[in-house]
């Protein structure tokens, strides 16, 4: 074998490890009050791929509600319900307990069982038993971690969904875009499409099972549907001037888009069933970045026909648009809480553009990022935290911050500029 | 460098055709390469009028030429074009008019700050600014196409204003030129 065969062979093997984790995540700005939680390292029978414990403690870390004990702080290491002492964790201070193991249960099958425990009432919250293969164990422990975090916060959990991110790089002098997608928490990143020309807007289907961006591989922009599981996709809009800012309607059954085939950026409602377009807005400024509300009657969109661009709303088949910003001289780039009842949005003021989010309810603005270019921002399906685009070390990466502003993580890629992420909706039925 | 040679004096002599009669030029009026150097001179004279000097196809290459500034610079979050640049435009104007088998990309650009979205819409109302004018100066609309690159594609990466006025630009293609 020659040294060439033998290089390439080591970057084989190396690969699996290097790809796993792209995106490598750093909590920024930790969150007093956080609560403290014992998760203990899971029983094995034979020899998991996955240390199932720490994948746990890791997301409940990243949610910034909770503190996970170090590991080393863990006084026993407690399998069986029978084995626990309550005592041991209050000393601690751990308020709560969480418990498992992982079995094998045939070949590339496994069973896993976990307990979460109260450790000052001494008793059981819950506790599942999950099957996985192998290659489902991550995503098990993000079940796990979902069901944690519900019976704690009363919150559904979004750990066991997926984030949408456009990746630019220079090599050789060419700029290559990428369309990936990643767990939320950075691991299993997949590439759906790679261009020489931007890619741009990634848009969730309500399903989670699709996505929609504009791609400017053909020296011009042009929306494109893509089926996440299959790779296959379709072109549904390319006409003359902007295809841009698809966001699907919560049915699924439309999606708003900016085109400027007319002369200038407006807003359309395409139905996709037979592609039949509505003309949403109407004049000489640019209309673009419609979000829907989680109802389906209002879009959320930016315009500058006020003179700079501010956030407004109107209803879904289209009429008279309400100004929803008013503070600071650029807010555009909404997009809807999930409960419908808040905005996060890219407010620019004094030169500084950051992430803020706009209670709907008292029109109260609040600065949620501390960058100087942060943009992009797109809430979680929950709406604990955003996710948003802002730069370090004079590279795009991402960042997370809690809705209330108090914690926040980076996400960073080894190499190359990330941007434009999207959380994608819940993958499961609740 | 042979090839653009030859088209260039296929269109020169389009161009002629086109001036003599109103037909199209067609593929058989292109044979004769050998000729090159007369028809060249013959449309640089026959094209010298106006404000503009030169408007044949070799002008595009004449680095001395008004159509060799082809970038076009704008205020942040503005899409007027400065009183200097409608010159510029212009004088592409008159060659687009004298040349209708001419194809220009007008490409709108914006700097990295705020939303993408936002900025390939302001990069759009760039390029139509450009493109209106062009029209209203006697450019058919068939010979000229829109796309906005919004902040997708900075001539000048960087992170200050020097970079950013680099790049809130609108750039007028001529492809295959």
């Amino acid at each position: 074998m020659n040294a060439f065969y033998r290089s390439l062979l080591l970057f084989l093997l190396c690969l699996p490890a290097w790809l796993q984790a792209a995106l490598t995540i750093e909590i920024t700005q930790g969150m007093d009050g956080a609560v403290p939680i014992a998760v203990v390292p899971f029983g094995t029978v034979g020899t998991p791929p996955e240390d199932v414990a720490a994948i746990i403690a890791s997301d409940l870390a990243r949610s910034g509600r909770f503190a996970p004990l170090a590991r080393q702080d863990l006084i026993a290491h407690p399998v069986e319900a029978s084995e626990v002492r309550f005592q041991d964790w209050r000393t601690l201070g751990s308020e709560n307990l969480v418990i498992g193991k992982v079995e094998s249960a045939g070949p590339d099958q496994y069973r896993i069982q976990f307990r979460l425990f109260d450790v000052y009432r001494g008793r059981q919250i819950t506790g599942h038993s999950l099957p996985a293969k192998a290659s489902q164990l991550r995503k098990v422990a993000h079940v796990i971690s979902d069901l944690i975090y519900e019976k704690l916060t009363g919150q559904p959990g979004a750990f066991d969904t997926r984030i949408a991110y456009v990746i630019s790089e220079h090599s050789g002098g060419r700029k290559k875009y990428m369309l990936q997608l990643a767990d939320s928490d950075g691991y299993n990143p997949k590439t759906l499409l790679t261009s020489a020309q931007p890619l741009m807007s990634p848009a969730w289907s309500p399903d989670g099972r699709r996505l929609a961006y504009v791609s400017f591989e053909k020296r011009r922009a042009a929306v494109f549907i893509q089926d996440v599981f299959t790779g296959k996709r379709e072109e549904i809009s390319a006409f003359a001037g902007i295809n841009g800012a698809p966001s699907w309607s919560p049915d699924g059954t439309t999606m708003a888009v900016t085109l400027s085939r007319d002369g200038n950026p407006e807003i359309y409602s395409m139905r996709l069933s037979d592609r039949k377009l509505k003309r949403l807005t109407f004049g000489a400024a640019i209309d673009t970045e419609p979000a829907w509300t989680p109802d389906g009657r209002s879009i959320v969109f930016t315009s500058d026909r006020g003179g700079s661009p501010q956030i407004y709303r109107m209803p879904a088949q289209g009429g008279r648009a309400q100004r929803l910003t008013f503070e600071g001289n650029y807010n555009a780039s909404a997009d809807v809480a999930p409960d419908g009842k808040s905005l996060t949005l890219v407010h620019g003021e004094g030169g500084r553009y950051r992430i803020a989010t706009l209670d709907l309810e008292n029109n109260l603005l609040r600065v949620v990022s501390d960058g100087q270019l942060d943009e992009s921002p797109s809430f979680a399906p929950n709406g604990s935290m955003i996710i948003y685009a802002t730069e370090s070390g004079h590279r795009g990466v991402l960042a997370a911050v809690s809705s209330d502003g108090r914690f926040r993580q980076r996400f960073s890629l080894r190499e190359g500029n990330v941007r434009e992420p999207v959380w994608s909706p819940f993958t499961r039925r609740k | 460098m042979k090839f653009i040679q030859a088209v260039t004096v296929a269109l020169i002599l389009g161009w002629l055709a086109g001036c003599s009669s109103t037909g199209a030029p067609k593929e058989s009026d292109v044979a004769v390469e050998d000729h090159s150097d007369a028809a060249t001179e013959g449309a640089a004279t026959t094209s010298g009028v106006g404000a503009y000097g030169d408007l044949s196809i070799e002008s595009l290459n004449d680095p001395n030429s008004p159509l060799a500034q082809r970038v076009i610079y704008f205020a942040y979050d503005s899409s007027d074009v400065a009183e200097q640049d409608r010159d510029i435009i212009a004088a592409h104007a008159a060659f687009l008019a004298a040349n209708p088998d001419v194809h220009v990309s007008v490409e709108g650009h914006t700097d990295e700050r705020g939303a993408r979205e936002y900025n390939i819409g302001l990069g759009d109302q760039r390029a139509q600014a450009v493109r209106r004018m062009l029209e209203f100066q006697g450019v058919s609309p068939s010979q000229i196409s829109t796309v906005s690159f919004g902040e997708e594609k900075p001539a000048v990466e960087g992170h200050d204003e020097s970079a950013w006025s680099m790049n809130r630009r609108v750039e007028l293609v001529y492809v295959g030129y």
